[in-house]
């Protein structure tokens, strides 16, 4: 049962194949048995897990179940969950109980959902390889000297391994969308307001944004479903009701205007990723689909711009971790001064504190104006860019990395190349346009995702024109070999 | 450009980060490199250019005034490194 | 040669907005509570909330710019302030920098002398208060008590537009005033609810240029507000006297040794890297919105302060008195109104043996143990003779030990003024006929025994009798 599909899942339950339990049961034996390999997990809530499942499986004898009922998922770990260790990945936070529950994380309890845990993650969502955890990197199922991609590394690797049907995470510069292309699977970001914000905990306000990691276009448009819509305790949440996701899926593409920007063709870009990605807007052509050149000519400017505005939000966003109310206090110190210095020191790692450094140094007094002034400007020429696109064309298409999964180790010594691993999906956080990426072939036995782009709000468009290729295609079914292993009882 | 160690002694004091000695070469190197590398965004002409700080066309909403909270203090307190007398303790705080 | 110095002082007040709940969360505002009883996840910054603005503050902000013609921004930023301080949970304070609510406007100011001044008002800006730190000894600890972090505070900057610590005082009460009139802030100084931070320099007099300035932090009264600026002028002027420059600093008013001092300062250097918060979006006032704030002013202490001189005709000082608070007016409009005599006589009641006995007793009119319409009451019985003006001072004390109305003390006292003339004349009769001496020298001339033969009458009535008559009569007997 740990191949199927939610879609699959919530038939098999509805007409009683086999409970939550059971499917819970079965689930946990696998993160049990497999999880560890991957290092995917913070923390595995098996007795909740179990408790909700019951509960689910109640709710349906009383005939009152949604699409979603007893549907185990797991939460980023950078989501607030009431009770349970929200660790962000971070030393500083590894003794924190969240006393609520983040809005994400509400809303799909309210739609039935069950909790199997919390996932590895960069920390505080800072890095693009999984590698910058506290509690070690996660492997990438396809091959586990390779990584998954991050910083929704965890939520990647566990859904690409069969082990849970779908995951929440976050995306501040490409942090869904990465992972999912590394590892085979689909992922989705929404417009930013889409999803409440409240309970995850910040990274880059003005950037972050939460969204799915799963099998299928399908799933993410039931998990976006039921967690996209106004919330009143987030001031950035868009006052917008939520579509029927589901019911627009199977529309035509007929007529549909795709632009392919030439700059995410550019020199960086792995010739076999190129080929892969070609068939796959070619395929969408046999859909029914336009295809023309567009460009971006700004997009060049989309990492720099982004490290100037996300590391000057996040330098402020993580003042608060300064061990007077919660998190990580260092034992010994001199004074007030040096109870900080020390606390933080010791709490934050290597790549947190490189960009809290960074954020503190482009908004200090002299530097302001020439970095973060100015890449507020530069941000909004990137959005100019995409608003002028999106006059000619539906939605923009191109690869969503520049090569398949690298491997560990392969980048920490040198920020900047990693940074250029998010450089074609950086450009949708700073517009707050909605992306996906869909796995659209394999480069020596890595996955390869296509990466769609649409205008604000567009989500419903992005599901039906990733849907309809996974009708045609059937790269996003492929799992890794040791999705094989663990626990056989399906 | 590079950062000098008077720089990065100043920001790690406003960011209140400590480095281990051996750590700052290092990150200053990195820092040094950052810095190089986002200052390609000079190269843009911004002339009659708005910052943009929101991704989105919104303004704030309100809030009606209510108050809808009740006390949890206990709760919350769970998490604190210390606290005495309901009160969160700190190293003396300096006039 | 001596130097002939002038002060020049600009004050920051800050003001906090009478809301029930907080600026960005829905915790209680109130004074008072267990420690950390009303700080919510909002307020003790818990990873992944966020702040939702509180669209009274915003009322109050623009009632407080119309009210002194101050240009409402249609569109106004929040920011950031970057600083780490125990009271200030989140690492950064939400306030407005480049952009504010409230922009340029004026106030015009009374000064001891009863002479006008305008002061500008540079801006005034919505941010939220910090916690407290407690320095009790907690073996070395402080405690935080993180309750006011987030209440809602209007900081009102003016340009530094004074020239003495009396004029900062004028303009600082004024403004006590205005925003009580407006009832946007409770003004209560004890709790902090009003502070102000002083910046003073001083300069040749006839320089254009400002001298450098220092800022005197957290003044919650008025009377240290004057005498921390006395001082502080007095150290400036010595300093550059002595041939020494004025370091451009913040400085604390340490009232029990009446001088000021330096703060050590929290960061060696202070740069509060300012930027646009993005937990929230640009704050926009349509002009619909103003206008309807602009329908809910009251009439303001100027407008009131001149409806009174003009329409009670009241001296111009008296009618100051009077509308110090919005409360002491009203109760002074009743009690005219209930009264039906001279608005003089009822300013005179207010002003004086009122206001005294709440000074007395500590109470705010509010809580006054005479109500308007006793007062009145009382006052009725001096305009109909009932009482003479000095028993009604013996009335009123009574009335304010809950002794009854005006009618029941003076009848169970027996108070009530002697006008039969035949009464009066026999007491006049005794009263002579016990002085000869006293007759003998008036009738030699000594014209000013008059005093001491009406002083006995009273004596005599237990200040019974009616001055008039007494008067009256005994000119006619001593004729």
């Amino acid at each position: 049962m740990h191949d199927k599909t939610i879609a699959e899942l919530s038939r098999s339950l509805q007409s009683g194949d086999f409970s939550s339990v059971e499917l819970t049961t079965h689930l946990l034996d696998r993160v049990e048995s497999l999880g560890p390999q991957l290092n995917a997990f913070v923390t595995v809530t098996g007795e909740l897990a179990l408790e909700q499942a019951a509960k689910a499986d109640q709710r349906r004898a009383a005939g009152d179940a949604g699409p979603l009922n007893g549907i185990p998922i797991v939460h980023k770990d950078l989501f607030c969950t009431d009770g349970v260790l929200t660790s962000c990945a971070s030393r500083i936070l590894d003794n924190f109980i969240s006393p609520y529950d983040a809005t994400v994380v509400g809303k799909l309890k309210q739609a039935g959902t069950v909790m199997l845990g919390k996932t590895n993650m960069d920390e505080f969502a800072m890095g693009s390889s999984n590698e910058n955890s506290c509690f070690g990197p996660v492997k990438n199922p396809w091959d586990d000297t390779r990584v998954p991609g991050g910083s929704s590394g965890g939520s990647a690797a566990a859904v690409a391994a069969r082990l849970l049907p779908g995951a929440t995470g976050t995306d501040t510069g490409g942090s869904i969308r990465q992972p999912a292309a590394l590892t085979g699977i689909t992922g989705l970001k929404p417009t930013y307001g889409r999803v409440s914000r409240y309970g995850m905990v910040a990274f880059a306000s003005s950037l972050d944004q939460a969204g799915t990691l799963t099998r299928s276009a399908e799933d993410a448009a039931m998990m976006l479903g039921a967690m996209a819509g106004f919330d009143p305790r987030d001031s950035t949440s868009a006052e917008k009701d939520v579509p029927d996701y589901r019911a627009t899926l199977d529309d035509s593409l007929d007529g549909l205007r795709i632009g392919v920007p030439t700059e995410f063709f550019d020199d960086g870009l792995m010739p076999a990723n190129k080929t892969a990605v070609e068939a796959a807007i070619h395929e969408l052509e046999k859909l029914g689909a336009k295809i023309s050149q567009i460009h971006l000519p700004n997009l060049g400017l989309s990492v720099p711009t982004y490290y100037v505005v996300a590391p000057a939000e996040c330098s402020s966003n993580l003042s608060r971790f300064d061990g007077v109310r919660f998190g990580h206090r260092a034992e010994k110190y001199a004074d007030l001064t040096d109870m900080y210095k020390k606390t933080r020191g010791q709490g934050f790692g290597a790549e947190v504190k490189r960009r809290i450094m960074i954020g503190t140094y482009v908004l200090s007094t002299g530097y302001y104006d020439a970095y973060y002034l100015k890449a507020q400007k530069v941000r909004q020429l990137i959005a100019a860019d995409y608003a002028a696109a999106f006059k000619s064309v539906d939605l923009i298409a191109g690869p969503t990395t520049p090569t398949p999964a690298f491997e560990l180790g392969a980048k920490t010594d040198d920020p900047i190349t990693m940074y250029l691993n998010d450089i074609y999906t950086i450009g949708a956080n700073l517009a707050g346009l909605p992306g996906m990426s869909v796995p659209c072939g394999f480069v020596d036995g890595l996955p390869v995702g296509l990466q769609i782009v649409g205008s604000h709000f567009s989500e419903a468009r992005l599901l039906n024109v990733a849907h309809r290729y996974q009708q045609v295609t059937d790269w996003h079914t492929r799992a890794p070999e040791m999705a094989a292993g663990g626990t056989a009882r399906t | 450009m590079s950062l000098s160690r008077n720089e990065m002694h100043n920001i790690a004091h406003l960011a209140r980060l400590e480095f281990a000695e051996e750590e700052v070469a290092a990150l200053a190197d990195d820092l040094s490199r950052i810095i190089d590398f986002v200052e390609q965004l000079s190269q843009a002409n911004t002339d009659d250019v708005l910052p943009m700080a929101h991704p989105l066309e919104m303004v704030q909403r309100l809030r009606a005034d209510e108050v809808t909270e009740t006390d949890q203090h206990r709760k919350f307190q769970q998490n604190a490194a210390s606290v005495e007398e309901d009160l969160y303790l700190v190293p003396k705080v300096l006039e | 040669m001596t130097i002939e110095w002038e002060t020049v002082i600009g004050l920051e007040i800050h003001a906090q907005l009478a809301t029930r709940s907080k600026i960005f969360s829905s915790s209680s505002t109130a004074y008072g509570a267990q420690p950390n009883s009303q700080a919510n996840l909002v307020d003790l910054g818990y990873p992944g909330v966020l702040p939702v603005l509180n669209g009274e503050a915003v009322k109050m902000a623009v009632k407080f710019g119309l009210a002194v013609n101050c240009e409402i921004a249609r569109r106004s930023v929040f920011a950031r302030k970057n600083y780490f301080y125990p009271d200030l949970p989140k690492g950064y304070q939400i306030s407005q920098f480049e952009l504010p609510v409230v922009g340029r406007g004026e106030i015009h100011i009374t000064l001891d002398d009863g002479s006008r001044k305008r002061v500008g008002i540079t801006r005034a800006h919505l941010e939220e208060d910090a916690g407290k730190s407690l320095h009790e000894d907690f073996e070395g600890m402080s405690g935080i008590d993180l309750n006011r972090a987030g209440t809602p505070l209007l900081e009102i900057v003016s340009e530094p537009d004074m020239r003495s610590a009396a004029e900062a005082v004028a303009y600082m009460k004024g403004m006590h005033t205005l925003v009580r009139y407006l009832e946007i802030c409770d003004g209560n100084m004890q709790e902090g609810s009003f502070r102000c931070d002083a910046n003073v320099s001083v300069r040749p007099k006839g320089q254009q240029e400002l001298g450098t300035r220092t800022e005197i932090k957290n003044l919650n009264s008025f009377r240290y507000v004057e005498k921390a600026i006395n001082i502080e002028v007095e150290r400036q002027i010595d300093v550059l006297e002595s041939g020494g420059k004025v370091v451009q600093e913040t400085r604390l008013y340490d009232s029990a040794k009446n001088e000021t001092r330096t703060m050590r300062l929290k960061e060696e250097a202070n740069d509060y890297r300012y930027f646009p918060d993005p937990d929230l979006l640009p704050l926009v006032i349509s002009e619909e919105e103003i206008e309807a704030v602009r329908g809910t002013l009251p009439e303001l202490p100027d407008q009131k302060r001149e409806r009174f001189c003009s329409e009670y005709k009241l001296s111009d000082y008296d009618a100051r008195v009077l509308t110090t608070s919005r409360e002491m007016a009203a109760y002074f409009e009743a009690v005219v109104e209930a009264s039906g005599g001279e608005p003089k006589v009822a300013a005179n009641w207010v002003a004086g043996e009122l206001s005294a006995a709440l000074n007395q007793s500590g109470r705010d009119i509010g809580e006054s143990k005479v109500s308007a319409a006793a007062l009145a009451g009382l006052l009725k019985r001096i305009a109909d003779h009932t009482i003479s003006g000095k028993i009604a001072k013996e009335v009123f004390a009574a009335m304010w030990d809950g002794e009854g109305d005006a009618d029941d003390i003076i009848e169970q006292r027996g108070l009530r003024q002697i006008t039969d003339s035949a009464a009066i004349e026999k007491i006049i009769d005794e009263v002579i006929a016990a002085n000869p001496g006293q007759l003998e020298q008036f009738r030699g001339g000594k014209d000013k025994l008059f005093g001491f033969f009406v002083g006995q009458v009273m004596k005599a009535t237990q200040g019974k009798a009616n001055p008039g008559q007494v008067n009256q009569l005994l000119k006619k007997k001593l004729a």
